[in-house]
């Protein structure tokens, strides 16, 4: 087989752990290297994420044509009421709108489809080329808000000013508007936001409800079945407790300075993680000891029923081994301690957006042997999946293809899963798609097994 | 209540840089590249994985802000550098984006000094470089724009040899396997251009392939300048944006160009033309496919004689299936298109002369909120087209047969055939089963004969 080698620019975004060799740091937080292939996005993209699942309010894309199209109900991000999201609103652009300015355009945009839809609020996002052509969108929102009476929010999303990362951060902050315009009446001291969750396939319904067992009032869920008036009062919760850290831990930073609000990160895939985050919220209120045992509780209760199901994919799975691809390292922590606990071992770890502290804990937490990545792209993933012989790939819809073309069992674990993989619930899903995934018997005809083809 | 609609909502399209990325991958040994922002490459691939099921790897010049201030020279040629070298190219197809469109970068001369700077190095490959501002038309456009560009750069004079150019527009990968077949059953030396055929819908790897096998190869596109016709599908395409007309302009390569060749009438348009340029009959498979899905027509004409759809799609799929739907009885209360060719109406009027009397609607450059209000008026009995629809079909119950692209709802898009008997016995099948299945779901009796 011929020898796949790695460009020269990206050697150092890339290492193997091995004991007793000295090992530099691996560089990451860089932009990408031209022409390499990365399966990272830009900076519309980290805003859209982070804003998408805010169900009640309008989201207008200003810019041509394609990024509006290729995010419209892109997500499985639910909602139990309004569904605005999943809806796709573009200005258009087109020539001489690029040549004239888009600001009229907008402004009318703006005006008719508040309208038509009556949302509770707006967010504007800036694409590549409205950083060219100098629209002034402060000004149009805020003559919009001003005729409308709603707030209409910029998001600075300009695909080519910075990283995915810079797109959370623009998502944050026209968040950080909207946070403390509400009223916090009646808000418990027991109280939380959750950060950084999606209400993927509901996932956010599922943390909650661990959380109200516990008698823990969740505010806000930012941005999972999100509401413009549950965002507004988010600043009357006692904690922020953050998952996804990526993508809002600026805004928990930003939130602790100016409302005093502390905040945790926790993840809530797998047993393990999982019930830290309850026990890690439960420890923030050491005064009501009910909470902890409410939370030991739900702990017991959830895991004696989990436990023995997953048993029999363990059997089947022991020995199997994983590369996870995702887009934030904190997940790639949870899934290491997930997949060992149904018996598998992970071979490549790799994010997109990790920074050193992930890159130095991922490295801490791996197996002798394993290849860790930064901003990886499909010809090194292909190559270390093949070296390492994976059985398994965690991964979004870009890296499907790569799994199945090299005959090798696949889970999505990105925005657009369908089914819950966070909670305890979850944990369960998770070990049975990656189970019907990696035992199939259609892997048979594979020709990485060596049959002819 | 009726809207004043500036916002496009639910777009019926998409833009311009997807088509080209598309057509570079029916190139043999090429790698699409997009001079851009990194997240128009990566929605791009995402949006055509969901619906090919193949890895597309596509590269990016990755714009940051200096690039946007100073010009993307420095970074393109880092990037073809790059891509050069972890992929090993023949080719190369770049196309522009709206971020390098506005600022105005001029990829022909980055090229050339590209070429110049690194002419002593392993074999540069072949750089073909298509325009395609996302502000500009739609993903249909970048595509054509990306096939002419490519004939442009390739195609070489030469003295006229037993070739036949097909340039079959967007259509699916069953769809050009099986115009191949037609061809090579006719026995022509032929240059189908793009052929994603394999690339998008290849079989299993047994080791890691850089850029998947299959394509047309660019020594074969090289002689498309001495064929002795170009065939091109394609009623909106006209020939100053076409490879087409760009040959018979070039070499005076004559360019034949028809409708989508979908029904029986303009299949036969086809299979007439093929025999008169080989100055052979067709084969006779090709005969019985023909007897069969007569035969077809007449097993099924009830269910499907006056029938109200909405066809939507590209505008020439639009065309091609308002051709065949008109003979089989059934009427297209509406033709939609997001694009606009401003020859839509035209187009259709030429295949169905009556149209107006029949009740046929045409609009072009509408979106799927133009189109949900239109349903609501005229009240089809199903819906024709891509995945898209669905929020429409749900909405206002509406079935909807899916074809085209994109089907990112259903399994085997890429394998749906819709040219030729074939692929209309193929949509005539599933057309009649619609129907079928909604009278027998509407029935409190629950026949088990329908």
């Amino acid at each position: 087989m011929e020898q796949i080698t790695i460009l020269e620019g990206r050697q150092k975004q890339i290492f193997e752990k091995k004991t007793g060799v000295e090992q530099l740091d691996i560089s990451c937080d860089t932009s990408s290297l031209s022409g390499s292939v990365s399966q990272r996005a830009c900076v519309f993209c980290g805003s859209r994420v982070v804003l998408y699942p805010v169900a009640d309010a309008l989201h207008l894309v200003h810019g041509p044509i394609g990024c509006a199209a290729y995010t419209w109900d892109i997500r499985g991000a639910v909602s139990s009421g309004p569904e605005l999201h999943r809806l796709s609103f573009s200005t258009d652009l087109q020539e001489m709108d690029v040549i004239y300015g888009g600001e009229k355009k907008l402004y009318h945009s703006l005006i008719e489809l508040i309208e038509q839809y009556k949302p509770k609020a707006a967010f504007i996002y800036s694409t590549c080329i409205v950083g060219l052509i100098g629209d002034d969108i402060e000004a149009v929102c805020r003559k919009v808000a001003k005729e409308t009476g709603i707030p209409v929010l910029p998001v600075h999303s300009e695909g080519f000013k910075g990283t995915k990362k810079d797109g959370y951060k623009a998502a944050c902050h026209a968040l950080m508007k909207l946070i403390g315009t509400g009223s916090t009446e009646n808000i418990s001291k027991y109280s939380i936001n959750i950060l950084g969750e999606f209400n993927l396939a509901g996932e956010a319904w599922i943390i909650r409800k661990y959380y109200e067992k516990m008698g823990i009032e969740v505010v806000s869920t930012l941005t999972g079945d999100g509401r413009i008036d549950a965002v507004r009062r988010a600043h009357g919760a006692s904690l922020n407790v953050v998952q996804c850290s990526g993508s809002m831990t600026w805004l928990a930073k930003e939130m602790e300075q100016k409302y005093g609000i502390p905040y945790i990160r926790v993840s809530y895939f797998g047993i393990e993680d999982m019930s830290k985050s309850l026990y890690d919220v439960a420890k923030h209120f050491p005064e009501r000891t009910d909470i902890m045992e409410a939370a030991k509780q739900v702990v017991s209760e959830e895991v004696k029923e989990l436990y023995p199901s997953l048993q029999k994919f363990k059997k089947a799975l022991t020995g199997k081994k994983a590369a996870i691809y995702v887009g934030g390292a904190f997940k790639t922590f949870s899934l290491i301690k997930a997949l060992r606990s149904i018996g598998m071992s992970v071979v490549l770890a790799g994010s997109q957006t990790g920074n050193k502290d992930d890159y130095a804990r991922l490295k801490e937490m791996c197996d002798e042997g394993t290849v860790i990545v930064d901003d990886s792209n499909p010809v090194e993933l292909s190559k270390f999946i093949l070296e390492k012989e994976a059985d398994l790939l965690i991964g979004g819809v870009k890296e499907r293809p790569i799994a199945f073309k090299l005959g090798i069992g696949f889970c999505d674990h990105n925005h657009e899963r369908k089914i819950p993989l966070a909670g305890f619930v979850g944990m369960y899903n998770f070990a049975l798609e990656v189970y019907q995934s990696v035992m199939s018997p259609v892997w048979q005809f594979a020709p990485r097994k060596g049959v002819k083809i | 209540m009726k809207h004043a609609k500036t916002a496009t909502q639910n777009a019926c399209k998409l833009c311009n840089p997807l088509g080209a990325c598309l057509a570079f991958r029916g190139i043999e040994n090429c790698v699409p590249f997009l001079h851009g922002s990194q997240g128009c490459a990566t929605y791009i691939r995402r949006y055509l994985i969901s619906h090919y099921k193949e890895p597309i790897d596509i590269a990016s010049s990755n714009f940051h802000e200096e690039t946007a201030v100073f010009g993307g020279s420095h970074n393109l040629k880092i990037g073809l550098k790059n891509v050069s070298k972890q992929y090993k190219p023949e080719v190369i197809g770049i196309a522009t984006t709206c971020l390098s469109e506005t600022i105005g970068d001029d990829v022909p001369m980055i090229i050339r000094e590209y070429k110049q700077e690194f002419k002593n190095g392993s074999p540069m490959p072949i750089m073909i470089h298509a325009s395609t501002p996302s502000y500009m038309g739609s993903h249909i456009d970048g595509f054509h724009a990306a096939v002419r560009a490519t004939v442009k750069t390739l195609a070489e004079k030469g003295s006229r040899e037993k070739l036949i150019n097909i340039f079959p527009n967007m259509v699916s990968p069953a769809d050009i396997r099986y115009l191949k077949e037609i061809l090579e059953d006719f026995k022509i030396p032929y240059m189908l251009l793009p052929d994603y055929s394999q690339t998008m819908d290849g079989g299993p790897w047994g080791e890691y392939h850089r850029i998947p096998p299959g394509g047309t190869p660019a020594s074969a596109i090289a002689m498309a300048g001495s064929a002795i016709a170009s065939i091109e599908f394609g009623s909106t395409l006209e020939a100053s944006k076409s490879a087409a007309g760009y040959l018979e302009e070039a070499f005076g390569v004559p360019r034949y160009h028809y409708a989508l060749p979908i029904g029986i009438k303009e299949s036969d348009k086809f299979f007439t033309l093929l025999e008169t340029l080989t100055q052979q009959e067709r084969p006779e498979k090709y005969n019985d496919e023909r007897r069969r899905l007569i035969d077809a027509y007449a097993d099924g004409h009830k269910y499907v004689f006056e029938q109200k759809v909405i066809i939507y799609g590209e505008e020439d799929l639009v065309i091609g299936m308002t051709a065949f739907l008109s003979e089989i009885g059934i009427t297209p209360v509406l033709c939609a298109s997001g694009g606009k060719s401003g020859l839509l109406k035209k187009s259709i009027k030429e295949l169905i002369p009556d149209m107006e009397e029949l009740g046929i609607k045409v609009r072009e450059g509408v979106d799927f909120v133009d189109i949900e209000d239109e349903a609501k008026l005229l009240k089809p009995d199903f819906l024709i087209g891509n995945s898209k629809g669905y929020t429409m079909s749900r909405k206002n119950n509406i079935p909807l047969l899916r074809l085209g692209f994109p089907i990112h709802d259903r399994f085997g898009g890429q394998r749906m055939h819709h040219l030729g008997y074939r692929g209309t016995q193929e949509l005539f099948d599933r057309i009649v089963n619609t129907v079928i299945e909604q009278r027998q779901n509407a029935s409190s009796i629950g026949y088990t004969y329908m």
